[in-house]
């Protein structure tokens, strides 16, 4: 995913400098406040650690072998801000003397993986790890989950970077000067390689070595499990209070769904079979895709499958509610109580799973 | 950052022992090159920094390709003059740029729209883009080569404090250069002790089991050794503050270099419009 020289063109690339500098001055000043003087050599030795664990290639199912990146990994250990630092500096190191990556693109590739991947890594390795002990598989699990999730998100990012590339930027003979695939080719050739191989790569080395902590230094899994782990042990503490502005913002934004009624149209690409005859329809597809016309008839598998399960919740209309904003509410209620009822149920079996381990130190 | 690879000949154990012996073998061979003597090693690493980052950005802005493969002849001469024979430059920058890039670029030969090239299912905007993205890439690495082989690592870091890079940054990645190359051999010592027991083809599982294995242990050793080094840095009388020696000294051909880049830089920017 390191991103060469040649493929965002330099506009982007400055952009993305600029974006990088406010992350790595509050990086560097949280680390200081933590850390004081001990950080130089850490952060340069996990820095040379996250470069050579990048050359342990996993033999992967499939006949295949992918490398991690380790920004999972060093978001656990290390915590999102210093995990930036060192993963930054890993990058800079191997675009300047290992022609990986290049030296204009150095800001988009720590953009996309160190900053983005590790503070992605981090939200969500906190959120599925909760409060469980240091020992349990949920911690497994979910620094599992915080690597594949963090490769991803980064993956991501860059495949939008490459993808606005023939947008902004063509010679005079319509020619791309930079990337030359749109998003509709940049997004799916990215994510289909880093949604299998190369995030079940980041997967197994993050959990892995998680788990291979567990038995070996539990104390290194200390620092991005703070109070956390302190309160699972010392019984109920503060309650939910840490979750109650999250619940509350999520009230806010349920109330606030109907504001979707305002938006016109549909989005691009979740046309119903039933618009290809609506004229009107038809006029906003051929808006959204730069005015190529949709064909005269729905296509006949979206034409056949269509039919084939009807959503009690379609287009967040329910048909038994007269009011579309009290709709669009009733259906976010319903689609966040399934979501926290399905992360119930995983935090429930991931507990039951767990080996018994010895006691938060 | 992350790869995929399709699985080579050897197990894992010797593919990734080839992987940290080549990175090893790169990193020394830098430092050797660096030695020699030739026109670029003879100047001021600054002069070098900048002239090369000036080439690379207006490489990026071109709109020209003849202005891409002149730079990237100016390289090669450069290179030349150096002392860095060709064929380390065609193996360890041309033909992985070539590869990497190639692949990327060659379905845009057919799925840019455009005029169609002499009746062939690509089209002249495709062959543009894709040449384009080829040359840049090449470019670039070529110029990165140069600069890395003909100046020692320690003084391009030291060099970057003209972009106002600040000097704990500089400090950092210095460090992690001279312990990279520590990692590196702690990790080819781990795995080559692990292959001397080892008698029978392990499978996949077990391969895996064994890397993430080794990740943890090298995790470990990293920590470890961090602490050792801060307790050395301390006992030298490092009380957190971080200082570079600032001894480049700039003599007249430094001089002349410089305007050279910047007159070739400017003009490159300026043509490539």
């Amino acid at each position: 995913m390191h991103i060469p020289d040649g493929y965002l063109s330099p506009a982007t690339c400055v952009t993305l400098y600029a974006a990088c500098i406010p992350f790595w001055r509050t990086a560097l000043g949280r680390v200081k406040k933590v850390m004081h003087s001990r950080q130089v050599p850490l952060l340069s030795l996990f820095a040379a650690f996250s470069f050579v664990i990048m050359m342990f290639n996993l033999p992967l199912p499939g006949g295949t072998t992918g490398h991690a990146t380790g920004i999972g990994l060093a978001t656990v250990v290390l915590g999102p801000w210093a995990a930036m630092l060192a993963v930054s500096v890993a990058l800079v190191v191997q675009a300047l003397f290992f022609g990986d990556g290049g030296v204009t693109a150095i800001g988009a590739n720590c953009f996309n993986m160190a900053i983005a991947g590790s503070l992605v890594a981090y939200a969500v390795y906190r959120l599925l790890a909760g409060r469980s002990a240091l020992a349990s598989a949920r911690r497994v699990v979910a620094a599992g989950l915080a690597g594949y999730v963090a490769i991803n998100v980064s993956a991501f990012l860059a495949a939008v970077e490459f993808g606005i590339q023939p947008l902004l930027y063509k010679d005079a003979t319509g020619a791309p000067l930079y990337c030359p695939y749109p998003l509709s080719v940049a997004i799916p050739a990215m994510m289909i390689g880093h949604l299998t191989i190369a995030g079940l790569a980041e997967l197994a080395v993050s959990a892995g070595v998680v788990a291979f902590l567990q038995r070996s230094d539990l104390s290194l899994l200390r620092s991005t499990a703070g109070k956390i782990a302190v309160a699972a042990q010392t019984v109920a503490l503060a309650g939910a209070r840490p979750l109650r502005a999250l619940w509350a913002g999520l009230a806010v934004f349920m109330v606030l769904t109907p504001l979707g009624i305002l938006a016109a149209g549909s989005a691009w690409g979740e046309w119903m079979a039933s618009d290809y005859a609506n004229p009107a329809a038809r006029a906003q597809m051929a808006a959204a895709s730069f005015s190529h016309v949709a064909p005269p008839s729905p296509p006949q598998g979206l034409q056949r499958l269509s039919s084939v399960w009807t959503a009690p919740f379609a287009r967040y209309a329910p048909p038994y509610i007269r009011g579309a904003a009290f709709g669009y509410v009733l259906s976010a209620m319903f689609g966040t109580g399934l979501i926290v009822l399905a992360c119930l149920m995983l935090g429930r079996f991931t507990q039951s799973a767990a080996r018994p381990g010895p006691a938060v130190p | 950052m992350s790869g995929v690879h399709p699985h080579k000949r050897g197990g894992f154990i010797e593919n990734t022992l080839e992987g940290l012996h080549t990175a090893m073998e790169r990193a020394l061979y830098a430092e050797a090159s660096a030695s020699r003597g030739g026109l670029l090693q003879r100047l001021d690493p600054r002069v070098k920094v900048v002239g090369v980052f000036s080439l690379i950005a207006a490489v990026a802005l071109a709109t020209k390709l003849w202005l891409i493969a002149a730079v990237l002849t100016l390289a090669v001469l450069l290179a030349a003059f150096s002392a860095i024979p060709l064929r380390v430059l065609a193996s360890r920058a041309w033909i992985a740029a070539l590869l990497f890039s190639g692949i990327i670029a060659a379905p845009a030969l057919f799925l840019t729209p455009g005029t169609s090239l002499y009746g062939l299912p690509i089209t002249v905007q495709g062959a543009r883009t894709a040449a384009f993205l080829v040359l840049r890439a090449e470019t670039a690495a070529t110029l990165m080569l140069v600069l890395i082989y003909t100046t020692p690592w320690m003084h391009v870091l030291k060099a970057l404090r003209i972009f106002r890079v600040p000097v704990v940054a500089v400090v950092i990645l210095g460090m992690t250069c001279r312990y990279i190359l520590l990692m590196l051999e702690t990790a080819h010592e781990m795995f080559e002790s692990r292959k001397s027991r080892t008698v029978n083809a392990m499978t996949p599982a077990e391969q895996r089991r064994l890397a993430v294995a080794g990740s943890g242990v090298l995790l470990g050793k990293t920590l470890h050794m961090s602490g050792e080094v801060y307790l050395a840095m301390q006992a030298r009388g490092f009380r957190g503050e971080v200082f570079l020696l600032e001894d480049f000294q700039m003599g007249k051909l430094d001089w002349l270099a410089l305007g050279a880049f910047a007159a070739l830089a400017s003009a490159s920017i300026w043509a490539g419009r």
